[in-house]
């Protein structure tokens, strides 16, 4: 195995639910991230699926510290993030990036291109103030933006282009690790296309690795090396992309990957799709055991006693279920 | 004998900035029982389609300037409010993409489901309140007689989009249009409710207007396929057809930028450009600007669709002269 950039052990972000208007009481908890171990091998791109609510988005915020971890460790580059002073810590941040979903809420209104791409290069002094103008015209040109429109602001640009300038932003540092939440979910099908094929190919270019997140099976699929099925704040399966789409082990990918809609009639009509019951549970009140053991066809009351943890069943291929021994080759 | 027929609707808006032609002259019609699917980019005007149906289009600013809509004797585009109004709701009933937003959050779950009884049937509140409940344990709610007192925000997304779908089907119409009814769920939810949109529709035998940009759902819903593009309809013909053999390139072009669930990780294949600006007048074909096999014709010919085998039309003025092999995108 490759070294791992970005290596995550047990990592928990719990938010607290406070409720009474004047002396507020914590009342519960929100387990959005409950135990992630994880690891990005540098120069691969990992695919993290899951529903909403399944904490895939808090993981990505807590990588990069915009929101805390409640306890476990984030290691990257083999340093441990949590244990760096302010400023280590500040001359790890331009090498993690983020490209957030909706480009019309991620890029600051008041600014034109120019300020938004330039401020972070200034900021982390990477480029001296005479050759910004420079840079900022060749990040444009790489991301397939014509260079003069950079004294434009954000709404002079149609959506796919505002995502083109977010990601620019993100190579703005000459990052190793790039963190796509939903990078084109809030695009058409039209111009997904020339988002996800700018992705790949800067990833090529510049060797860059990528946690990239989406709820679209087929673009993970498309992109990813290796996928992480998150469910409630846990990585059930994980594993190279081939295998867990044609072969999924756990219950819920197999689920998941049954009730993506295929756009051809012929293997719609034909297909036997496995439906659910009833709809994830909340955060809030997680079941016990299992976190998909409710929902699960396969599930029998040991399921709801402990948390299975992530075990290989097949060569580099994991998932996190008691009874796959028993159910690995019985169909849903 | 059609369902439903519509013949040259053109629905515009006027605004300050200048007349946004969200509809531009489409012709389609449905049969009873029928599934079809509308399946467009945002802004090609497959919502605001059917809103004007249904005298939903705000107005001002907006206008219907022009067609028909024929269903069951008359003329939905000219015929007086409230005769709209007994047909919306009871005839022709809408599930919208959003359950949180189209639901009163004010107003219990049963009462919302039970308006339309006591509105168009007349029904006395006991009775009502009982095929409410029925109607909730239909759509797969359990315990819909106690659910009946719950507000919408009680509910998970999913249960809100039963309860909207038990909303929709309780007068038994002839017609339903879903805009994007699945679009706000997620994916095992998804599968959920399109089985159950069916189920249903199969039990009452309505028909069904789809409405989806995601070609995925209508592939498995839908038995015939409108593309809708910049307010016209750019092809029309039966699912399979659609997709095995588009015969216009948007359609083609559409299904081969997808990434698909099998994986190839090679290019993916892009239409350049953006969708047209619906505020200056079309000529041609609004693809044009966009479509790699245009030509001088493209740009002045103008976009009619015309049948070309059974059932299936198209608007693009090379295959219809035969220049053009419908396959190649």
């Amino acid at each position: 195995m490759s070294h791992a950039l970005l290596d995550i052990e047990d990592l928990k972000t719990h938010f607290p639910v406070r409720s009474g208007w004047f002396f507020k009481r914590q009342s519960g908890v929100v387990k959005a991230v409950d135990g992630v171990n994880l690891q990005v091998n540098e120069g691969e791109v990992l695919g993290l699926v899951g529903e909403s609510g399944c904490g895939k988005s808090t993981l990505a915020r807590t990588i990069v510290r915009l929101v805390l971890p409640t306890s476990g460790q984030i290691r990257f580059a083999g340093l441990a993030l949590q244990d760096l002073s302010r400023t280590a810590l500040r001359a790890i941040r331009p090498r993690i990036q983020m490209v957030f979903q909706d480009p019309y809420a991620s890029l600051n209104p008041r600014r034109t291109v120019f300020d938004t791409l330039a401020e972070p290069m200034l900021a982390h002094r990477l480029v001296p103030r005479n050759a910004v103008a420079r840079e900022v015209g060749a990040l444009m040109e790489q991301v397939g933006l014509a260079k003069r429109s950079m004294r434009k602001y954000p709404h002079e640009f149609s959506g796919g282009q505002r995502q083109r300038i977010a990601v620019a932003r993100a190579l703005a540092l000459q990052p190793q690790l790039i963190l796509a939440d939903e990078p084109v979910s809030a695009l058409d099908v039209s111009v997904q296309a020339q988002i996800l094929n700018l992705l790949k190919s800067l990833r090529e270019q510049r060797g860059l690795t990528m946690l990239l997140i989406s709820h679209d099976l087929s673009i993970v699929r498309h992109m990813s090396h290796r996928i992480a099925v998150m469910y409630l704040g846990r990585i059930v399966e994980i594993g190279p992309a081939d295998e867990v789409f044609s072969r999924p082990l756990h219950p819920y990918t197999r689920a998941l990957v049954a009730a993506a809609p295929v756009p051809d009639p012929d293997i719609e009509r034909a297909r036997r799709r496995i439906i659910l019951k009833g709809d994830p549970p909340s955060p809030l009140n997680p079941p016990d055991g299992c976190p998909f053991h409710p929902r699960c066809p396969f599930a029998t009351a040991e399921c709801a006693q402990r948390v299975p943890a992530l075990e290989e069943h097949r060569p580099r291929q994991q998932a996190a279920c008691i009874r796959l021994p028993e159910i690995a080759d019985t169909p849903i | 004998m059609h369902l439903l027929s519509i013949e040259n609707l053109r629905t515009r808006f006027h605004t300050r900035n200048g007349i946004v032609r969200a509809v531009d002259g489409i012709s389609f019609a449905i049969n009873p029982g029928e599934t079809l699917g509308i399946v467009g980019e945002s802004g090609s005007g497959k919502s605001v389609a059917m809103y004007s149906l249904l005298g939903l289009v705000p107005s001002p600013p907006g206008r219907i300037e022009s067609g028909r809509a024929d269903f069951e004797g008359r003329d939905l585009l000219a015929c007086p409010e409230k005769e709209l109004r007994a047909i919306r709701g009871k005839r022709i009933t809408m599930i919208f993409q959003d359950p949180m937003t189209a639901l009163n959050p004010y107003m219990k779950v049963g009462r919302q489901i039970m308006e339309p009884l006591l509105l168009h049937e007349h029904c006395g509140p006991r009775e009502a309140f009982q095929r409410a409940a029925q109607a909730l344990d239909a759509v797969g709610i359990q315990d819909a007689a106690q659910r009946m007192d719950r507000y919408p925000h009680e509910f998970s997304g999913g249960m809100r989009q039963r309860a909207m779908i038990a909303m929709a089907l309780i007068t038994r119409p002839a017609l339903l249009i879903a805009d994007e009814p699945t679009t706000a769920l997620d994916v095992t939810v998804q599968a959920q409710i399109l089985a159950l949109i069916r189920q249903r529709q199969e039990a009452l035998g309505m028909a069904m207007i789809l409405i989806t940009h995601n070609l995925g759902v209508v592939a498995g819903a839908c038995e015939r396929i409108l593309v809708m593009y910049a307010g016209r309809i750019l092809e029309a013909g039966p699912a399979r057809d659609i997709f095995h053999h588009p015969m216009h390139p948007y359609t083609s072009a559409l299904m081969r930028s997808m990434p698909s669930l099998q994986g190839s990780g090679g290019e993916l294949f892009t239409i350049p450009g953006m969708p047209p600006d619906l505020m200056s007048p079309i000529t041609g074909c609004p693809f044009a600007p966009r479509c790699r096999h245009a030509q001088g014709i493209c740009r002045s010919a103008p976009c009619n669709l015309q049948e070309m085998e059974t059932g299936h039309g198209t608007a693009c003025v090379r295959v219809q002269m035969g220049e053009l092999d419908s396959r190649t995108p």
